[in-house]
């Protein structure tokens, strides 16, 4: 009986322990898992704090409506031309510039290849040319850009050339060619995954009502996918606005306004790494211009990411 | 179809050129030289005092040497053209043998020493024999000594182990990308120490434990988010919270591991969270069945069974922050580094970022080193893309 109770007792002080030491695993789980709030949260703070220091100097205004970009602050109070201008426009455009001539790479070419990859080929082609195309997603963007600046770029000039263009040397074509190149696979796999969602009976009700294999994925199949290429084209693009080496290495740094893709043009992202490189003062307002820049670029890539996500999302639940 | 080709024939172009261009890089030319290691000048004293010896004039001897195999050269002006056939590092070299074993001194040895590197670029014909002196960097004169000591086989195209064991330098002959790997090397195994536990316990948390409730949905979102924001914007983070606001060092591995992990962070919880929900349901009912505790369930069971999954998902994450340049560069890892990094503050560069430099040189030597830097990078890549891929055949379980 004495030796019953004290095995029940220990029992009970074992469970006990046990109990604490979950609660203890759990909290610690809880407590990683905040890590990655924190990091978002740390992000906002950073750029929105940064950023109001850099407001408070230039006005918010004149920062997003401005037409013009010439960082310099004076070191002199009495220095020519030192009035320092930071309107965002024309980076902005010229980060829209390159990211639309990546997507008029990238939109057909990866739409094309999810087309043929899911419909029409063979399974040996589908498992080899699938980790093919995955692989430009792996490869480094310093590469590209290296690729960018001293293959493409020097082409196309000697084409432009040939042709009887002007291209300057560091022109929006070449970053935005590479760069189409590099969110290939983004386009692809995505509309790969919408293309494969589409239920199997609309696609065999539209061959069985007669229709050719082109006109059922014309007529048929790209429609109900497209929510979902939508939302793959969207993530490509604010993949390519947020993209740094290719355009850092192979477009230029002078803000120019201009539709013109044979020009150099600058990107954000280029912008806030000229502006951080190197030793500077951290109060002057260019630096703080570089975070007001990465704000804006925060919350561009975060309409984009928002807007892709919701368009996926609704459709998936179309169909369940 | 022909989308897919476009694809493919650029995957190929890319390689093909790279690979074209760095390939030339892992040689290097040498060139043979008598070298008398002449106690006058190394050591007049005859003492071997390890100080003494390293403080001499090597590169003096390099010249002396050059001047005995042209013999014809008198004019200054020449001497000067001549001597710039071989490297600036050259002189090092010979420091470097001497100091191993002080009884070369004295003694003449032939030595293969590096060729400067525009005669390497005319040795390996990446730049043209008939080029324009402006773009081929050597006279007239110093062309007919390379053609000299070619013929009389002193000049030879070797492996090149400085790539290799060397840091950075402004000379492309005595560059190399030992310092940028060690610091790479550095910053992720910095990265993994913090993102991997972090990024398992919050996808088991999220996957096994958490509530549905708003604060859960809301963290979801904000995972998915994180893991699309432009890896430039976690690099103006790391500046503004690790570099002002902690005051860590600039250009650290650990500042640039930690930034990295931050980075991949979103790469593993997803990754984890697919391969805990991949896991059947039943093992875990077989688990409470038997009396195991929710938590014993998935500590024991569960995450074991996941565990190949997250893993494959972590050396992805890995993969891709080993490529990553830019917030590298937000935080100063593009320094010119010509040490090897001894410890985790220490100033440091990483892989990318080395290319990224070598990009920017003007010498046309560093561009086929470039192209060299990104091989290995790749080669890395590789490597452990592969890793991941056996990992996955490995303990793929269907069931």
């Amino acid at each position: 009986m004495v030796v019953l109770g004290i095995a029940a007792g220990s029992a009970a002080a074992r469970n006990r322990r046990r109990v604490l030491r979950e609660r203890l695993v759990l909290a610690i789980l809880v407590a990683g898992s905040t890590v990655a709030v924190l990091t978002t949260i740390g992000i906002v703070l950073s750029l929105v704090i940064e950023s109001y220091r850099f407001f408070q100097v230039i006005p918010v205004t004149d920062f997003l409506f401005g037409l013009h970009w010439s960082p310099q602050t004076a070191i002199r109070a009495d220095q020519v031309g030192a009035s320092g201008q930071f309107g965002a426009v024309p980076l902005l455009a010229g980060t829209f510039l390159i990211s639309a001539i990546a997507l008029t790479v990238a939109g057909p070419v990866g739409l094309f290849s999810a087309i043929y990859l899911s419909e029409y080929a063979a399974p040996f082609v589908r498992a080899i040319v699938k980790p093919a195309l995955e692989i430009l997603a792996g490869i480094p963007t310093v590469v590209y850009g290296f690729f960018a600046a001293l293959v493409v770029a020097p082409l196309l000039r000697q084409g432009g050339e040939a042709a009887g263009f002007e291209v300057s040397s560091e022109s929006a074509l070449a970053a935005g060619l590479i760069m189409g190149v590099m969110i290939i696979p983004f386009v692809s796999s995505i509309s790969d995954d919408a293309i494969t969602a589409v239920p199997r009976n609309l696609k065999e009700g539209a061959l069985g009502l007669g229709a050719t294999r082109s006109e059922a994925i014309r007529q048929v199949i790209l429609p109900a996918a497209l929510p979902g290429i939508v939302g793959g084209l969207l993530l490509a693009a604010s993949r390519a606005i947020g993209e740094t080496m290719i355009v850092v290495m192979a477009a230029g740094l002078s803000a120019n306004l201009t539709l013109n893709p044979l020009e150099a043009v600058t990107t954000v992202t280029v912008q806030i790494v000229t502006l951080l490189t190197g030793d500077q003062e951290f109060d002057s307002a260019k630096t703080l211009s570089a975070f007001a820049l990465g704000l804006l670029l925060f919350l561009v890539t975060l309409v984009f990411n928002v807007a892709a996500l919701r368009v996926v999302k609704k459709y998936r639940e179309h169909y369940e | 179809m022909v989308a897919i080709s476009c694809g493919i024939v650029f995957l190929a172009i890319l390689f093909s050129s790279i690979t074209g261009k760095g390939l030339t890089a892992f040689q290097q030319t040498e060139i043979r030289l008598e070298v008398f290691f002449d106690e006058q000048a190394i050591d007049p004293q005859g003492s071997r005092d390890a100080a003494i010896l390293g403080r001499a004039d090597y590169q003096g001897l390099i010249k002396e040497s050059l001047r005995r195999a042209f013999p014809g050269v008198k004019a200054r002006r020449d001497k000067k053209e001549l001597y710039r056939l071989a490297s600036i590092g050259a002189g090092y070299q010979l420091r470097r043998m001497v100091m191993e074993n002080p009884g070369l001194v004295g003694k003449s040895v032939t030595v293969w020493v590096l060729a400067s590197d525009d005669v390497d670029m005319i040795a390996k014909g990446v730049i043209p024999v008939d080029a324009r002196p402006e773009v081929r960097r050597l006279s007239d004169r110093q062309m007919e000594w390379v053609g000299t000591l070619r013929q009389s086989g002193r000049l030879e195209t070797r492996f090149n182990t400085t790539l290799f064991t060397a840091g950075d330098s402004r000379e492309p002959e005595l560059a190399g990308v030992a310092a940028a790997a060690a610091g790479s090397l550095m910053a992720i195994l910095v990265c993994l120490a913090l993102s991997f536990p972090f990024g398992v316990m919050t996808a088991v948390y999220l996957e096994e434990f958490a509530p549905k409730n708003l604060w859960i949905g809301f963290v979801e979102v904000n995972i998915n988010n994180l893991a699309a924001v432009p890896s430039i914007v976690f690099g103006l983070l790391g500046m503004a919270v690790f570099l002002n606001f902690f005051g860590l060092p600039r250009s650290a591995p650990l500042v640039g591991g930690l930034v990295l992990a931050l980075m991949t962070l979103p790469t593993i919880i997803i990754a984890g969270r697919v391969a805990l929900g991949a896991v059947p349901p039943s093992i875990r009912e077989a688990a409470l069945a038997v009396g195991a505790s929710p938590v014993q369930a998935v500590f024991h069971h569960v995450l074991p069974l996941a565990m190949p999954g997250i893993l494959t998902g972590a050396i992805i994450g890995m993969a891709r922050a080993l490529g990553e340049t830019a917030p590298l560069i937000m935080i100063g890892m593009i320094a010119f580094v010509v040490d090897i990094p001894g410890n985790f503050t220490d100033p440091a560069t990483a892989l990318p970022a080395q290319i990224y430099l070598w990009a920017d040189s003007p010498e046309r030597a560093f561009e086929s080193r470039t192209a060299a830097a990104i091989i290995i990078l790749l080669v890395f890549l590789v490597f452990m893309n592969l890793l991941a891929i056996v990992l996955r055949r490995k303990f793929e379980t269907r069931w």
